[in-house]
């Protein structure tokens, strides 16, 4: 314990707070938290922030991030940092939302404010199913992948393809940054952070809209257990949702 | 706050409503304009794209009705006072968000200039959703406080202090006008907050309120929300809002009384329908009929002592209103079944004409 606790810094930052997640076992939310949690301390931004929370399993996201933070109708995240960016332009504003959030319900919201250039930083989680309600096909689910809504697994003629949202927004003029990164293991967290940091940065820069889609586990929905989500991750996601700077 | 109020001599100019509605709005100190594209209330998006940017204030043309509302909120809980206006359907678009804004107590302004529906209906002015704006349009049970303007005066005067009663309470503000309202020209007076309020100028200053999300610099992190998940916090939260607005429904109720002191029989009528009764009243008391007017400012709250007072002295009373009953039940309500309440109403699409009015009026007495 003393020897590791020389080598690696597992004190949690300051824009965490000391609280217990509500996440299941194995979920990526939590890594994925922390990670904004540290970009945001090493920026030195954390008292100039503020954050929203979507309507998913991330809603709880103020009782963990020991800074601002707000909760949005689902979908309507980057609505409201517009409205905040645009009266407060020096603070640092960025939505949290999954893809159910941002990818279905709130489609219009993220592509308008990503062709306005907003200078808002996007938290993209693409787990591949609705957490929060237990399950359902969202508009990444694979096909032929198995959701409570699809029980035969998702089909081509019934619901059409996985929505590539990177793919999506890489050609609107308004948009500065996007990446592809999972948090299914310790080298692509690591990957991850760095392409979070750069989205900050953006935003810091006033650079403008800024994206990272981070591929995560749901084991529980999946009915994978950790290890096994993980793989599925690297393994099957990737093949539709390949990892890598796309702007 | 004061209306009709005579004191004040000064130049008029004459303007429509719509642009009044913005008039006030900037002179409320409106930091914020979101709005989109919908018949017959386009000239408060073009005439604030061009006002907001001059004075160093934001506007922004969103995608939806629905993004306006949430870039409202947006603004709302950094501090700022935020507006958005439309008619009728994309109106119905922002009920979630209204929702949302109650229960996280955000204030902002949001103006419905009515048209005739249900569905796209059409772009003649209407008052086909007073239920939706006074009986909770969204889920969930909240109130917001409804203004009704009778007249382009009343847009200017309404938008100038709406920011500011949206403050007091920590609750959204909807001025309820319609299309003809919007669209008329009329002569108005640009008067200063204190004249319309009749607070001191103090009272326009803004509040630096300890809610606002700004980032956490020198406090503790803040966190505003709807969801309330621990045991028995919602139910707290809910009782705290009912709190606030009885508060709302003891303080904030404005009626307009118009020869109501010898009248025997009254005309219920708001905002633009008001205007119209005012005329049917001049008819009536030509023809020796004593008749006058209740007219109630604020939709909710809703004037139910006035109301009932009022008719221990009188022996009828019409409901007239543009949309085929809906205020009528509150009046109903409110008279507690002492006198008679009748109805004449015309639905989205019609307007009354004064001897419409006072036909009904012949007969009913
Ligand atoms: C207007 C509205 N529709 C539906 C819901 C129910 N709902 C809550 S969370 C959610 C989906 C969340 O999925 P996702 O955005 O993928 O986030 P996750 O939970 O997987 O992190 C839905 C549909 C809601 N709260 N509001």
């Amino acid at each position: 314990m003393n020897i590791s606790k020389k080598l690696y810094k597992f004190e949690p930052p300051s824009t965490l707070k000391p609280a217990r997640h509500l996440y299941c076992s194995g979920c990526g939310h939590g890594i994925i938290h922390r990670i904004v949690a540290e970009v945001i301390e090493e920026l030195g931004v954390r008292e100039k922030t503020v954050g929203i929370a979507p309507v998913g399993c991330a809603v709880f996201a103020y009782d963990y991030w020991n800074f601002d933070v707000t909760e949005a109708a689902h979908g309507r995240p980057p609505a409201v940092a517009t409205g905040i960016k645009r009266v407060l332009p020096d603070r640092i504003v960025f939505t949290y939302q999954g893809d159910g959030d941002l990818a279905a319900i709130g489609t219009a919201e993220i592509v308008h404010s990503a062709n306005r250039g907003e200078n808002i930083t996007v938290i993209f989680v693409n787990n591949a199913t609705y957490g929060m309600t237990g399950g359902q096909m969202a508009p990444t689910t694979l096909l032929g992948q198995k959701t409570t809504t699809t029980p035969y697994g998702r089909k081509i003629d019934a619901d059409g393809y996985p929505l590539k949202v990177c793919e999506m927004l890489a050609p609107l003029e308004g948009v500065k940054f996007l990446a592809r990164c999972s948090v299914s293991n310790p080298a692509n967290v690591a990957k991850t952070k760095k392409a979070v940091k750069k989205a900050f940065e953006c935003q810091v820069e006033k650079k403008g809209f800024a994206l990272v889609e981070v591929l995560s586990m749901c084991p529980v929905d999946w009915e994978m257990t950790p290890l096994e989500a993980c793989k599925w991750v690297d393994e099957v996601m990737t093949k539709t949702f390949p990892l890598g700077i796309i702007k | 706050m004061k209306t009709n109020d005579k004191s004040n001599k000064n130049r008029k100019v004459p303007m429509q409503g719509n642009i009044a509605l913005c008039e006030g709005a900037i002179a409320g100190g409106c930091d914020a304009y979101y709005g989109y594209p919908i018949t017959p209330q386009n000239e408060v998006a073009s005439y604030m794209s061009k006002k907001m940017p001059e004075s160093g204030r934001i506007f922004l043309q969103s995608e939806s009705e629905l993004s306006a509302i949430n870039m409202v909120f947006g603004s709302a809980l950094a501090g700022k006072r935020a507006m958005t206006s439309s008619s009728s359907p994309g109106i119905s678009l922002m009920q979630e968000t209204i929702s949302y804004l109650c229960g996280c107590e955000l204030p902002c302004v949001i103006a419905n200039i009515q048209r005739g529906g249900p569905g796209l209906g059409n772009i003649a002015g209407s008052q086909a959703d007073y239920f939706q704006s006074v009986k909770g349009g969204g889920h969930g049970d909240y109130r917001m406080i409804t203004l009704a303007p009778a007249g382009v005066q009343e847009m200017y005067d309404f938008a100038l202090v709406s920011f500011k009663l949206a403050e007091k309470y920590r609750n959204p503000v909807m001025i309820l006008s319609d299309g003809y309202t919007g669209q008329m020209m009329e002569p108005v007076e640009l008067k200063s907050y204190d004249s319309v309020a009749g607070d001191s100028a103090a009272g326009q200053e803004k509040y630096l309120p300890d809610w606002v999300l700004d980032g956490c610099k020198g406090r503790e992190p803040r966190k505003i929300r709807s969801l309330i998940m621990e045991e028995g916090a919602l139910e707290k939260h809910n009782y705290k809002l009912a709190r606030k607005y009885q508060n709302i429904r003891e303080n904030e109720v404005l009626v307009d009384l118009d020869r109501m002191d010898d009248a025997e029989v009254a005309i219920v009528a708001f905002g633009i329908a008001a205007r119209v009764a005012k005329s049917a009243v001049d008819i009536a008391r030509d023809a020796g009929i004593r008749a006058g007017i209740i007219r109630p400012i604020t939709l909710w709250p809703f004037p139910e002592k006035e109301i009932f007072s009022i008719t221990q002295k009188i022996k009828k009373i019409l409901v007239a209103e543009m949309n085929m009953g809906q205020m009528v039940e509150d009046v109903r309500l409110a008279s507690g079944g002492l006198v008679p309440v009748k109805f004449i109403g015309r639905p989205g699409g019609g307007i009354f004409t004064p001897e419409e009015i006072y036909e009904h009026l012949k007969k009913i007495i």
